[in-house]
């Protein structure tokens, strides 16, 4: 066993080039950044609100806020950090328009047991992804990120499905390097504890044969 | 390595930034620990079950309504001139 493997290296070296052509007026660069990075600004945001329809806004006013402020970004990170940030908050008021009885924040105290083993223990099939349609598996996951608070799934959706380092992460949600990785390890192990309902061996005898 | 460290360190260890000594003292406690081994070993499958999902694709006839729209209030923007959104 040993460390994931990170799967996307987005192209950056031309990113800066196109962001100053764009904030010199060229729309048709400003366009191709949003062609670069829309589906993972859909990704974020659905992952979020967890809605559709607030993820296609949030890619609108994501995209809309950032074109505007564009000057004001100094370059000192990424571009794509930049705009995840922008998408990010944008995604958060959504959800907190939709659930005002819930406080959302990525800063909320979320009580876990924090050094402690996870209680269930069982091994999971060799291959569990396929014992379920692709469709059947979308569901399972979808519901089970769902069930994370926002601080935890947006970690994990920032780290770990698109990939941003540790420090991008950080700098992308304003939050410590320690923050993030006390987050993910408990976004990581409460998946993996909900995955186990749909993945875990069965005993044998029970008609999965 | 206890059960507790090896928990501390999972993140490190999974994401491949763990120095050479804790590494081997992790792996270590994983050759003998059945409990980490399968927490460790679920934990990275489920990783690899998000990121290779697919979930939350952006369909392509969407993708360029979205687009449209964005480039269409960029412009209505421009021409209204400077101001906060």
């Amino acid at each position: 066993m040993g460390a994931i493997q990170n799967k996307l290296v987005e192209p950056v070296s031309d990113e800066l080039a196109l962001v100053r052509a764009a904030k010199q007026g060229d729309d048709s660069a400003f366009e191709e950044l949003v062609r670069r990075y829309d589906r993972n600004v859909f990704r974020i945001a659905q992952h979020i609100t967890q809605n559709r329809e607030d993820a296609e806004d949030v890619v609108q006013e994501a995209f809309l806020k950032a074109y505007s402020n564009l000057t004001k970004f100094q370059e000192q990170s990424k571009f794509y950090t930049w705009l995840v940030r922008i998408a990010v908050n944008e995604a958060l008021m959504k959800l907190r328009r939709r659930k005002p009885e819930r406080t959302v924040s990525l800063d909320e105290d979320i009580k876990t047991e924090d050094d402690s083993l996870p209680r269930e223990i069982a091994d999971w099939s060799p291959n569990p992804e396929q014992q379920y349609t692709q469709a059947e598996l979308r569901e399972i996951l979808s519901k089970t990120i769902q069930g994370l608070p926002p601080g935890f799934r947006t970690v994990f959706v920032l780290r770990d499905v698109e990939g941003l380092s540790t420090e991008e992460t950080a700098a992308a949600l304003e939050l410590s390097v320690p923050a993030v990785k006390s987050r993910l390890l408990r976004a990581r192990l409460q998946l993996r504890e909900r995955l186990g309902r749909y993945f875990q061996k069965r005993e044998s005898g029970d008609g999965t044969q | 390595m206890k059960c507790s460290e090896f928990l501390h360190e999972l993140t490190n260890y999974l994401d491949g930034v763990l120095d050479d000594k804790t590494k081997v003292e992790l792996e270590n406690h994983l050759s003998w620990c059945h409990n980490c081994y399968v927490v460790c070993d679920t934990t990275k499958k489920t990783i690899e079950i998000y990121r290779d999902s697919q979930l939350y694709e952006l369909p392509e006839d969407l993708r360029s309504r979205l687009r449209s729209a964005i480039m269409t209030k960029c412009q209505q923007q421009k021409k209204r001139g400077p101001q906060s959104v």
